[in-house]
């Protein structure tokens, strides 16, 4: 009795191997998705924290009791708020995160844009010289320049 | 022209001063709770001193404070003079959630520090801590007659949070 009770753990351990390595993939990527309350720059799955062990613990029994993985981020959301998911989720609160920085750079080439255009424009409505002689004499002068000043 | 030339790196640099300001003002450890205006998550826990089960059904119709603590737990030191005295004023009833502990330890600190509790219960678990979304020990929830939680203090109580957050919004709901 004792000895068909062993087997039959045995087989059922033995078919649930190559189940239990997804499952711990699976467990593996919601706990690095998951942000660790004590230290807050690490993951659930990095932590070693009392609390991320807890944490670790109650996503297993969930994931174990057939929860899928939203409603497990579900489950730590009610309880510790959005803080605990790394990818905030967008709302009306995290649009200036989400949207924030495209913003910035879309103003900061809209605005490189315009000084550039302005410049050309400006470039364009340059006045021709009031005297062609004068230009002239410019350009000679500045040719002279170009020789050392002690050469003579 | 000209002033538009240098107001708007002022108007930049006086937006970014201000969101730094509030920004670094800020306390990243503590997380607003979501649990504010919800229903305090129920339990039926055993007491610390006496074996006897206590769930919040029985709470019902009062205010009282949740204070989740433990003897392991060093900034409890720094909250515990308050709460003594708070006990002794009557004010409002403060239960406590002895998180993560060993019944004796907590039995321990609490003889030699002094009991401010109407009654403790042992959470050794962890289980009803991650309900009450707790993190950071000492944490201290405000809970109204209809069991919704109203207010949670992250960290040990101070006379300013006290005086300023937690009384004031006792008397309220014991309005």
């Amino acid at each position: 009795m004792v000895l068909a009770a062993f087997a039959l753990v045995a087989a059922a351990t033995k078919m649930d191997i190559a189940a239990d390595a997804a499952f711990d993939v699976r467990l593996k990527k919601l706990e690095s998705e998951l942000r660790c309350l004590v230290c807050q720059n690490q993951t659930l799955a990095d932590s070693n924290a009392m609390l991320a062990e807890d944490l670790r613990r109650e996503v297993r029994d969930l994931a174990l009791s057939g929860k899928s993985d939203a409603e497990i981020r579900a489950y730590l959301v009610a309880r510790y708020g959005d803080f605990v998911l790394y990818d905030p989720p967008l709302k009306r609160t995290t649009w200036l995160l989400w949207i924030g920085p495209f913003a910035l750079l879309a103003g900061g080439a809209a605005l490189w844009w315009t000084i550039l255009r302005r410049r050309e424009d400006a470039a364009k409505a340059m006045p021709p010289p009031a005297d062609p002689d004068a230009e002239a004499r410019g350009r000679a002068l500045l040719d002279d320049g170009d020789e050392p000043p002690h050469a003579s | 022209m000209k002033t538009v030339r240098w107001s708007i790196p002022l108007a930049i640099f006086v937006v970014l001063v201000a969101f730094l300001w509030v920004g670094l003002g800020r306390d990243p450890r503590e997380v607003p709770s979501p649990l504010i205006g919800k229903a305090a998550p129920s339990f039926a826990l055993t007491q610390l001193h006496g074996d006897k089960p206590l769930s919040t059904a029985e709470l019902k119709g009062k205010v009282w404070l949740l204070n989740v603590w433990a003897s392991w737990c060093v900034s409890c030191r720094v909250e515990h003079p308050l709460l003594l005295q708070l006990a002794k004023a009557g004010i409002v009833p403060v239960y406590g959630l002895d998180y993560k502990d060993k019944p004796d330890d907590g039995r321990a600190w609490l003889a030699k520090n002094g009991d401010p509790y109407i009654a403790s219960v042992v959470d050794q678990d962890g289980r009803v801590g991650i309900d009450y979304g707790v993190y950071g020990v000492p944490e201290t929830f405000v809970i109204d007659r209809s069991g919704i939680v109203r207010y949670k203090q992250i960290g040990p109580l101070s006379v300013e949070s006290l005086q300023e957050k937690i009384l004031p919004l006792v008397r309220e709901l014991q309005k």
